[in-house]
C-alpha cells in the first residue's frame, strides 16, 4: 500500500464523515429554523402552561412561524411568562390575537397555537416586546377532573 | 500473612500500571503530528479508521433497520408511528452510536493495535529503535494515539447517519410510515448541541479510554506469545467494560438532570 492510495482513502473516509455531519446538521437536527436570526419576541401570560417547554413550536393553524425561546415567572403576580420568537417573515399580527396551549395527537407533545384575531382601523400590529393579552392555558386533567367532579355535586 | 503482604504487593503494582499508563499517555500527547511526520498518522487512519469502516456501516444500517422494526410494532399500537424518526434518531445520536463503535471499534481496531505493538516489544523492534535513537513513543505510539483519537468519533458520526437512513429504509419505505412525518418530527425533536453535540463529546470520551487501553496493553505486555494474548483479550473487556461504565457517567451527566 502506497503513501498516494494511503492518503487517498483516508481523504475518502474524511469526506464521507463531512457528509454524515452535514446529514445529521441539516435534515436530522434542521438547524436552519434556530440559526434564522431574523426573528422578534412576543410575551404572553399564561395561568398554566403544562408542558410546554423552551424550543415548542409556535403554530399558527398548523404552519410553525415561530418557537417558545424562553419560560419564566413574573416576579410581582406569580403568573408564568413566555417569550416567542416569531419569524421576521410573519410580521403583522394584529393587536387582537390570541394564544392558547394545544396538545398535538392524543399523547404528543405542547405547542403554542396562535390565533390571529381581526384587523380593522385602529388596531395596530403587535410589535417587537409587546404582551399578548388574550390567552388560554393548558388543559390540566386534574383541574378538568375536579370541575366535572364539582358540576356533578351541584346536580 | 503472606495474603495480607500479596494483597499490598498487588496493589502497588496496579498503582504503579496506572503511572506507566500516565507516563505513555504524556508521552503520547506531547508528541503531537508535526507536518514532517503526519503521514505516519495518516498511515494508521487507515488502518484503524477506513479499514473499520465496513463493519461499522454494516453494523449501523442493521442496528436501525432493527430499530425501525422494534419500535414501529409498539408504536403503532397507540397510533405514534410518527414518533418513528425521534426514536430512532435520538436512541442512535444519544447512545448507541457512541457506545456501539467504541465497542466495535475495541474489538476490531484496539485489538489489532495491541498485538501489532505487543509484537513488537516482543521481537525487540521497539528497543532497536531505541538504539537507533529514535523515540518510540514518538514513532509508534503517538501516532497510533492520535489516529485513534480523529477516527472513532467520525466513525460514531457515520454510525448514526447510516443508522438514521437504514430506520428510514424500513421504517418509511417498509412499513409505510409518513416519509414527511418521520424526517419532520425529528428535525423538531432533536437539538444539535444538545443531541448530536453530547454524542460526539461521548464518543471522543471513547475515542481517547479505547485507544489509550489497547495501546498501553501493548505496550506494556509481557514480551512472549502468551502475554500478547493475554493482552489483546484484556484490551477488549477492558475497553467494554470502560465503555460502558463511562457511558453511564456520561449520560447521567448530560441528559440526567434537566
Amino acid at each position: 500500500m502506497n503513501r498516494a492510495k494511503t492518503e487517498l482513502l483516508v481523504g475518502l473516509f474524511v469526506v464521507l464523515t463531512i457528509a454524515a455531519g452535514l446529514l445529521l446538521a441539516l435534515q436530522v437536527a434542521n438547524q436552519n429554523m434556530s440559526t434564522d436570526g431574523e426573528s422578534y419576541t412576543l410575551y404572553a401570560k399564561f395561568d398554566n402552561i403544562g408542558g410546554l417547554k423552551p424550543r415548542s413550536a409556535v403554530k399558527v393553524g398548523g404552519v410553525v412561524v415561530g418557537r417558545v425561546a424562553s419560560i419564566s415567572l413574573d416576579k410581582e403576580d406569580f403568573t408564568p411568562v413566555v417569550a416567542l420568537s416569531i419569524s421576521s417573515q410573519y410580521s403583522a399580527f394584529p393587536e387582537t390575537s390570541s394564544v392558547s396551549i394545544l396538545t398535538s395527537g392524543l399523547l404528543g407533545e405542547q405547542y403554542v397555537g396562535f390565533q390571529p384575531g381581526f384587523s380593522i382601523d385602529g388596531i395596530e400590529n403587535l410589535q417587537d416586546g409587546d404582551y399578548i393579552a388574550d390567552t388560554k392555558s393548558a388543559l390540566v386533567l386534574e383541574d378538568l377532573i375536579g370541575q366535572f367532579l364539582f358540576s356533578r355535586g351541584d346536580d | 500473612m503472606n495474603a495480607i503482604q500479596a494483597i499490598g504487593a498487588k496493589t502497588l503494582s496496579k498503582i504503579a500500571t496506572f503511572g506507566r499508563a500516565g507516563q505513555m499517555l504524556f508521552g503520547a500527547l506531547v508528541a503531537l503530528p508535526t507536518l514532517k511526520n503526519v503521514h505516519l498518522t495518516v498511515k494508521q487512519m487507515y488502518v484503524v479508521g477506513v479499514q473499520s469502516l465496513l463493519i461499522i456501516i454494516v453494523s449501523g444500517l442493521f442496528i436501525g433497520m432493527v430499530m425501525a422494526l422494534q419500535g414501529y410494532t409498539i408504536l403503532v399500537g397507540y397510533g405514534a408511528e410518527g414518533s418513528l424518526g425521534p426514536l430512532v434518531a435520538l436512541s442512535l445520536l444519544r447512545e448507541l452510536g457512541p457506545v456501539v463503535t467504541a465497542l466495535l471499534f475495541a474489538g476490531r481496531a484496539g485489538s489489532a493495535l495491541t498485538a501489532e505493538i505487543g509484537l513488537m516489544k516482543a521481537t525487540e523492534q521497539l528497543s532497536s529503535l531505541e538504539m537507533m535513537a529514535v523515540d518510540p513513543l514518538r514513532r509508534v505510539v503517538s501516532p497510533r494515539f492520535w489516529a485513534g483519537f480523529i477516527s472513532m468519533p467520525m466513525l460514531a458520526l457515520i454510525f448514526s447517519a447510516v443508522g438514521i437512513l437504514g430506520g428510514y429504509l424500513v421504517g418509511v419505505d417498509w412499513l409505510g410510515v409518513d416519509a414527511g412525518s418521520y424526517w419532520s418530527i425529528m428535525q423538531a425533536t432533536v437539538e444539535w448541541d444538545k443531541d448530536v453535540m453530547n454524542g460526539v463529546i461521548k464518543s471522543i470520551v471513547f475515542a481517547i479510554v479505547v485507544t489509550w487501553i489497547a495501546i498501553f496493553k501493548g505496550y506494556d505486555c509481557i514480551p512472549t506469545s502468551e502475554g500478547i494474548s493475554k493482552a489483546t483479550t484484556q484490551t477488549v473487556v477492558y475497553s467494554s467494560l470502560a465503555v460502558l461504565g463511562l457511558d453511564f457517567v456520561l449520560t447521567a451527566l448530560m441528559f440526567g438532570i434537566e
